[in-house]
């Protein structure tokens, strides 16, 4: 069903200034050939033939739009339930989400799958556009029936800030500029709530973690310095890096010190999670990728290969379990088993069904699996990019699940001194 | 706010080096697109931020249509030079003399035709990845690709069927004849590209730069006059203060008339701007999918 996000989208690019005049005149040469003569503001984003054709969205579309404040990127996801997979593609990284509800229906199940989502991946900030106001006579009733249907289910997911907004993203009522059918609305619009709302750090400065992407070791340098060069390289995944710093490589838990961090500008003194830099440790130990450096210190990672995750199923084949998987966690890579489902969720009630039989395409469960090999994680609540992994299907290589970790019951052991160098 | 905290550019640099390092570290063989335009100077750059002190890891590729402006080519040889980096150049006219790139009649454009020339490089040099300097806010079916963009044995891309990019985990597998695109610069606009150039100090050809030249009105374009476009009887020739906004072929990139002279007078002039990057192109004014069918065939 059309609930009106490409046109929300397209006002929101028109009425902020952000299109541009020959993108105009494209949407006016299709309004010509298809539209009737009416300018359709989701063509700007529906970019696919076939999504034109059927009016709908199937796969995510990035927009750009900076105002004097902030620069923006929007995922234009898919709201329809074929396409979670898609959403959870466009969503994985975002600081915001807006979820939209047609005011005439309500509260449906999409509504209450997007929110859901929201949670489970942990985006920090939710807007519920209440949209098509025009269309229920600008009604505040309807408006507050709406966000009371929400608040019933909201407490029961864990998200930190939720606005709500009612709007006509046809007329451009809220969206960007104030409505003057809704004045009982006291703001923000929705343009200035993404100016103003705080998106804190969204990345984890406790407990560094380095995993490692690829070594760096010239091969002919003219240089003799470089001769012995022999840098680590990855993107900072958590925590801050000082030289000096006593570190733990893993699996092998060595302990060493950070010589040198290398970046293309010249050495710095210390780095943090996003950052892509080069390590040189002291010792010249046996460090690859898919290895994973880390502080030490008291905020060591997880290590297992018994794992619990929730996980959105993305493939028409059903999860088996006792099936092999490749799953591929930082840039390590690993065979995994999936060894139970624990329980399937209901979307439309929230329930958790327990032992179902398989998880089918966008179904959301939580599942047991086991690793060929240890892996070292933090739960996905306090690390995003060390707490998740996706599941590969061998052979056809489809991308079949995205996972998100549990906490781990056991850190990892250093022997003590046993390790020390 | 903490002092950890990075800028938009830099969010989309360690952005880019994560993804050229994920290619190194997942590939055997890559090859990385440079022609010498503005998008590819970034990634080699990227490309010296991700692997240096070595040597990069994987040899620059450019497909010349033989209509590539020769400023442009001067500018992508002596950089390959100046970074000790493998150049291969695959041509269009090599391509249409073996046999396996064919005009059709009265076909003048080399657009289509860089496609199979394209291919078969891939094919010579069995590369299994191809990092490009493409950006999403370009155009709107670009807007629907990945960051690792799948390309079935035929070079085609699915646009219905495409994998899920999760986080920052990319699925980079393949079975032997399939191919993989990668696009660092997904998220760049072409602002950032300028402001990254800036913030860098990156060279880049003069035709960026306003300079004079001997231009004709067609189509609602200023095309440049040269052997390839030769004036029609009944055009008048005039001499502009013109630069280039964005680089196709000589023969289909239309001349912006400008006074701008630096870098900086450059991004002040896009910021003002009311058309699109892809506005002068005509090649993908020709149908509201024209992008959309060349990618499915294998192009970029």
């Amino acid at each position: 069903m059309d609930d009106g996000k490409s046109t929300l989208i397209g006002r929101l690019l028109y009425d902020s200034k952000s299109l541009m005049e020959d993108q105009l005149e494209a949407l006016e040469r299709s309004a010509d050939i298809t539209g009737g003569g009416q300018v359709n503001l989701a063509n700007l984003t529906d970019g696919l033939r076939a999504e034109r054709e059927q009016g709908i969205t199937i796969d995510v579309a990035y927009r750009y739009f900076a105002t004097p404040r902030r620069k923006f990127i929007i995922a234009d996801t898919p709201g329809h339930i074929q396409y979670t997979r898609n959403m959870v593609t466009g969503a994985s990284a975002a600081n915001l989400s807006v979820v939209l509800v047609d005011a005439r229906a309500g509260v449906i199940e999409q509504s209450r799958r997007h929110t859901y989502l929201t949670a489970l991946l942990r985006i920090p900030h939710l807007v519920v556009a209440v949209n098509k106001m025009d269309l229920v006579g600008w009604s505040e009733a309807r408006f507050l029936e709406i966000r009371a249907e929400f608040e019933k289910f909201l407490p029961r997911l864990d998200i930190k800030d939720v606005k709500f907004i009612p709007m006509s993203a046809l007329l451009g009522d809220n969206v960007v500029d104030a409505s003057a059918n809704m004045s009982w609305h006291p703001g923000p619009t929705l343009l200035q709530h993404l100016e103003t709302v705080h998106i804190g750090s969204d990345w984890n400065l406790n407990g560094f973690r380095l995993p490692v992407q690829w070594v760096n070791r010239p091969n002919t340098p003219t240089n003799p310095q470089l001769h012995d060069f022999r840098g680590l390289s990855g993107q900072i995944a958590g925590g801050i890096v000082r030289t000096g710093q006593k570190v733990m490589v893993l699996p092998g838990g060595q302990i060493t010190t950070v010589k040198e961090i290398h970046t293309y500008d010249g050495p710095v003194a210390e780095a943090f999670c996003p950052q892509s830099v080069t390590l040189l440790l002291e010792h010249d130990l046996d460090v690859s990728r898919g290895n994973m450096i880390v502080a030490w210190d008291h905020h060591l990672p997880g290590a297992s290969s018994d794992l619990r995750a929730n996980v959105c199923w993305m493939h028409s084949r059903p999860l088996q379990p006792g099936k092999k998987y490749w799953l591929k966690h930082t840039t390590h890579s690993v065979q995994a088993v999936v060894t139970g489902i624990d329980h399937r969720l209901n979307i439309s009630t929230f329930e958790e069904e327990p032992s179902p039989p398989g998880l089918g395409l966008n179904d959301i469960g939580e599942i047991s699996l086991r690793t060929a090999a240890p892996i070292f994680f933090d739960g996905y609540e306090t690390n995003r990019l060390t707490g998740s992994f996706i599941l590969i299907e061998p052979g056809s290589h489809a991308t079949v699940a995205a996972g998100m970790l549990f906490p781990p019951t056991e850190v990892v052991r250093a022997e003590s001194t046993e390790f020390v160098i | 706010m903490s002092i950890y905290h990075l800028d938009h550019l830099q969010y989309l640099e360690t952005e880019a080096i994560h993804i050229m390092r994920e290619v190194a570290g997942e590939f055997e063989r890559p090859a990385l697109l440079f022609s010498g335009g503005k998008d590819s100077i970034c990634l080699l750059r990227l490309a010296e931020k991700a692997f240096r002190p070595s040597e990069l890891p994987m040899p620059l590729l450019n497909i010349d249509t033989g209509h590539h402006f020769p400023e442009l080519n001067t500018f992508r040889d002596h950089r390959a030079r100046e970074l000790g980096a493998r150049l291969i150049v695959r041509t269009v006219d090599d391509a249409i003399a073996r046999g396996i790139a064919l005009p059709a009649p009265g076909e003048v454009s080399r657009n289509r035709l860089q496609i199979p020339t394209l291919l078969a490089a891939i094919e010579e040099f069995r590369l299994d990845c191809c990092i490009g300097g493409a950006r999403r806010d370009e155009e709107k079916a670009r807007a629907k690709e990945r960051f690792f963009s799948f390309r079935d044995s035929f070079g085609q891309w699915d646009p219905k069927n495409q994998r899920p990019e999760i986080w920052n985990l990319y699925n980079a597998r393949l079975n032997p004849g399939e191919n993989m695109r990668v696009f660092p610069l997904s998220n760049w606009t072409e602002q950032d590209v300028w402001e990254y150039i800036r913030r860098e100090k990156l060279a880049v050809p003069t035709i960026y730069f306003s300079h004079r030249r001997k231009c004709v009105r067609r189509l609602g374009q200023w095309l440049p006059v040269n052997e390839l476009v030769p004036p029609k009887p009944a055009e008048q020739v005039r001499e502009l203060v013109v630069r280039v906004r964005t680089i196709g072929d000589i023969i289909s990139t239309g001349m912006v008339e400008s006074p701008a002279d630096t870098i900086d007078d450059i991004i002040t002039e896009i910021a003002a701007a009311r058309v699109t990057e892809r506005g002068s192109r005509a090649d993908d004014k020709s149908s509201e999918a024209a992008m959309e069918d060349r990618k499915k065939a294998g192009y970029f």
